[in-house]
């Protein structure tokens, strides 16, 4: 027997009031990021005190870029979503905890972007 | 009636934790650290994006003891975080929660972690060795 409404059933959202989204998405980018982050360190190894021109022609070859790309984004939005467990968590006082939020959502937004950019002008313009 | 008084359960202070509870805040804590070694891969990326003296500013700083040394105990926590992660994928999927499986996990993802440091240092030296 449930005792949740037919409504409240129908709208999934649960006591958190916005359903699974964080959840899932925690699991969808921890599921992308093993082999992403595998190849990511593989990559890392090989290219292991290696010159500027050789590091550049790497990540222009469209399927690094690709995939460096892919886990600047995986990287950011499951390292977010998980500081912002450990904060809801931990910090009780409502001002700190909501302005904590907030910056580990600004500071992971602008970190992101910066290195999306920055993998995008070394692989398109050259650095 | 106040609930100041009342005992908390478990005791943090008195109650030893088992190795699965250990092992799952070492989950929360090392996915912080790796949420700040974020910072290594933006120095990395941010340094190459604005030429070559500052990448192999980035490089030397990687590259020296120091930053061996952060980046080993980088890829000691990615390697925990990344093991026993997959083990929470197995949980999530509601198997596994038998206490003979969680010890066994429990030795297999410190063994995986453990293994896949020395397996990337290992590559990591021999390729570095080799390129200097």
């Amino acid at each position: 027997m449930s005792l949740r409404s037919p409504l409240g059933r129908v709208r999934g959202l649960g006591s958190a009031k916005e359903g699974v989204g964080h959840w899932w998405q925690q699991r969808l980018t921890a599921v992308a990021l093993i082999p992403l982050s595998i190849w990511f360190i593989a990559s890392v190894i090989s290219l292991a005190g290696s010159h500027y021109e050789h590091f550049q022609a790497w990540l222009a070859i469209p399927g690094n870029s690709t995939l460096m790309l892919l886990l600047v984004f995986c990287v950011f939005l499951h390292a977010q979503l998980g500081v912002q467990v450990v904060i809801e968590d931990y910090i009780h006082d409502r001002a700190a905890r909501v302005m904590a939020l907030v910056l580990v959502k600004m500071t992971s937004l602008l970190l992101g972007v910066f290195a999306a950019v920055a993998v995008l002008r070394i692989a398109l313009i050259g650095g | 009636m106040t609930s100041s008084n009342r005992p908390l359960s478990p005791h943090l202070q008195i109650y030893r934790l088992p190795l699965v509870a250990l092992m799952s805040i070492s989950h929360r804590i090392t996915g912080v650290a790796l949420a700040a070694g974020t910072l290594l891969l933006v120095l990395w990326l941010g340094a190459a994006a604005y030429g070559p003296d500052s990448f192999d500013l980035a490089s030397d700083l990687l590259g020296s003891w120091f930053g061996l040394l952060i980046l080993f105990g980088f890829s000691l926590a990615f390697n925990y975080h990344l093991c026993n992660g997959l083990r929470h994928l197995v949980w999530d999927a509601g198997r596994g929660f038998e206490l003979t499986t969680v010890k066994t996990s429990n030795r297999l993802v410190l063994a995986g972690a453990a293994l896949l440091t020395v397996v990337t240092w290992i590559f990591g030296l021999i390729n570095h060795g080799a390129a200097l």
